[in-house]
């Protein structure tokens, strides 16, 4: 790696890999923040990679009264798939499972436009046993549902966008576990502001990057053991003995240059928190640049 | 530019088709060629320049100075651009309009936005009966669009209605809303006997009483509605009296249980 720094934190000479998906966007409201965000928390649990999850999903931002369709406080959810039919799927299940359950939600297209259109509240109505009824208003149509607490209203369809990207990430390597973590949080932090991205993870932050296969049949991810502290000197590791913690960043976006915009912005702010409190060297994960179609160069990113 | 021009010289001696006289209608025509357009609705002939003095002007606007009960079909089959009217009109006006805006801004007769499905139709006096409703025969009314009205509107307003805003800023007549297969139908002022008569699915809002209402409309209770909100911020845009209407606690009657039952009639609760 060549020796490129900002504020003495040391940035790899690598880019990160990453995919095309197919992305949507919700706007999820409730008769207050507390419940709006209930809401939005439940449909994004267990969301973190496609891996397992069938898609990965995350808050984008809050939302205030005056920025919603029902004028009440809500969240901007981002989903992510590899592929339509399972993006229809993942919707459906999480939007009947947890948004239509939420006291007081609604929900609600949070895309203005995209190639193609995913069911809402025309897959979700069935639920109301013949009782559901259609609602257009202006260019939007929505569905109310009678439930237990008054009426889930849904909007029908939610625009679905195939230039969203999956896999962007940072690799935060520290000396030790708390000041990687420091690092690694004022990122997350710095990343939550730039629109249209998510980082799917717990609190945006993953302490068990993979690799692709393993030793074991039927396994398709394993430890990235490449990174793993403990087994330095046992692997041909790619961390020195300075590192004792690497935590990684991975970055969902509904465009390419939002997924770039996020990288940056965790960037600069590991670079600004400097190596003393902070990380002493970021990198990124890749396979070679042969899988994925999007490259982000650390370089180019860098403060 | 201003608007393409028809100033009405006299009352016209006979009921007139004015229906060709859109901008979709006129575009490519000559002067000479739209002042000999027939529209006489008798065996007596009558064209536009008998009836009217014309002043070239933008088409996508078109104005007609001084109006009249016996001119029939105004905008009807509208899909762009704007028609005003400085004045009455008779029945039918706007009758299958897919787009544009028509401004009456005196009353219109019977039929008004009957079929309507897109675009907007301003009636700033009172509308006749069945306003926006089905001719004989048809199986829907409005089925998209929005009707305005300033003044009252008469018996039926709303018939089969499908889809769509009907707003009344005063009364409407007795049946309101009857038979409506959906869509959304405010009215300010009084409601004459029996809204909602027959229908299957919708909304009617009464923002100022009712004659009288059917008996096979079963009282749900007092809501806040998530639906009302969406309701009140769209038709807020065309009409700040009747979109607050839709804020606040309303009591819900669903109905007609004669018919689906799946209406409902929205009633101020404060």
């Amino acid at each position: 790696m060549s020796e490129l720094t900002a504020n003495g934190v040391a940035i790899d000479d690598t880019f990160a890999e990453a995919f095309d998906m197919r992305g949507t966007a919700l706007v999820i409201t409730a008769d207050s923040r507390k419940w709006a965000l209930q809401a939005a928390v439940t449909m994004t649990g267990f969301a973190t990679s496609v891996i397992a999850c069938g898609c990965e999903a995350g808050m984008d931002r809050e939302l205030g009264p005056h920025e919603t369709p029902d004028g009440r406080p809500g969240v901007r959810v981002l989903m992510f798939a590899t592929s339509t039919a399972e993006l229809q799927k993942q919707l459906q299940n999480r939007v009947g499972q947890c948004v239509l359950t939420s006291p007081g939600s609604a929900c609600y297209a949070g895309l203005a436009a995209g190639e193609d259109k995913l069911k809402l509240g025309a897959a979700i109505r069935y639920f109301a046993d013949g009782w559901q009824i259609a609602k257009k208003v202006g260019e939007r149509r929505y569905w109310r549902l009678p439930v237990m607490d008054g009426e889930f209203v849904c909007e029908s369809t939610t625009p679905m966008t195939k230039r969203a990207v999956g896999g962007g990430n940072l690799l935060i390597m520290g000396a030790t576990p708390q000041t990687t973590l420091a690092a690694t949080e004022a990122a997350v932090e710095a990343m939550r502001a730039v629109p249209d991205a998510i980082m799917p993870f717990p609190g945006g932050i993953v302490r068990s990057g993979s690799k692709v296969g393993s030793k074991y049949k039927g396994a398709i991810a394993s430890t990235n053991h490449l990174y793993c502290p403990t087994l330095k000197g046992a692997v041909d590791s790619e961390i020195g003995p300075e590192i004792a913690c690497v935590l990684e960043i991975v970055i969902d976006g509904l465009t390419s240059e939002a997924v770039a915009a996020a990288m940056r912005a965790g960037l600069k702010a590991i670079a600004d928190l400097g190596p003393e409190r902070g990380a002493l060297r970021v990198g990124a994960g890749n396979y070679g640049g042969k899988l994925g179609k999007h490259h982000y160069r650390l370089k180019e990113l860098m403060p | 530019m201003s608007g393409f021009t028809f100033r009405l010289r006299a009352p016209p001696p006979q009921r007139v088709d004015l229906s060709g006289l859109t901008p979709q209608a006129l575009a490519g025509r000559t002067l000479a060629e739209i002042a000999a357009l027939p529209i006489q609705t008798t065996r007596s002939a009558l064209s536009v320049g008998d009836l009217f003095d014309i002043r070239e002007g933008d088409l996508d606007e078109i104005v007609f100075e001084g109006g009249e009960e016996r001119l029939d079909w105004v905008g009807a089959g509208l899909g762009a651009g704007a028609i005003r009217v400085v004045g009455d009109v008779g029945v039918e006006a706007g009758r299958g309009m897919t787009g544009g805006a028509l401004t009456i801004e005196g009353g219109a007769g019977a039929f008004a936005g009957s079929g309507l499905r897109g675009g907007l139709l301003k009636i700033g006096g009172d509308a006749g009966e069945r306003l926006g409703g089905p001719l004989a025969g048809e199986t829907e009314g409005m089925s998209g669009g929005a009707i305005h009205v300033g003044g009252n509107a008469g018996p039926r307003a709303g018939d089969k209605m499908r889809r769509g805003f009907l707003l009344i800023e005063g009364d409407a007549g007795d049946y309101a809303g009857s038979r409506m297969i959906a869509g959304t139908l405010a009215i300010g002022g009084r409601a004459g006997a029996l809204p909602g008569y027959l229908m299957n699915r919708g909304t009617i809002l009464l923002a100022g009483g009712v004659v009288e209402m059917a008996p096979t409309f079963l009282d749900c209770g007092v809501f806040e509605l998530v639906a009302a909100r969406l309701l009140a911020d769209h038709v807020e845009t065309m009409s700040p009296r009747l979109g607050a209407a839709f804020r606040g606690p309303l009591r819900r009657y669903a109905g007609d249980l004669a018919a689906l039952g799946k209406g409902e009639i929205f009633v101020g609760a404060r």
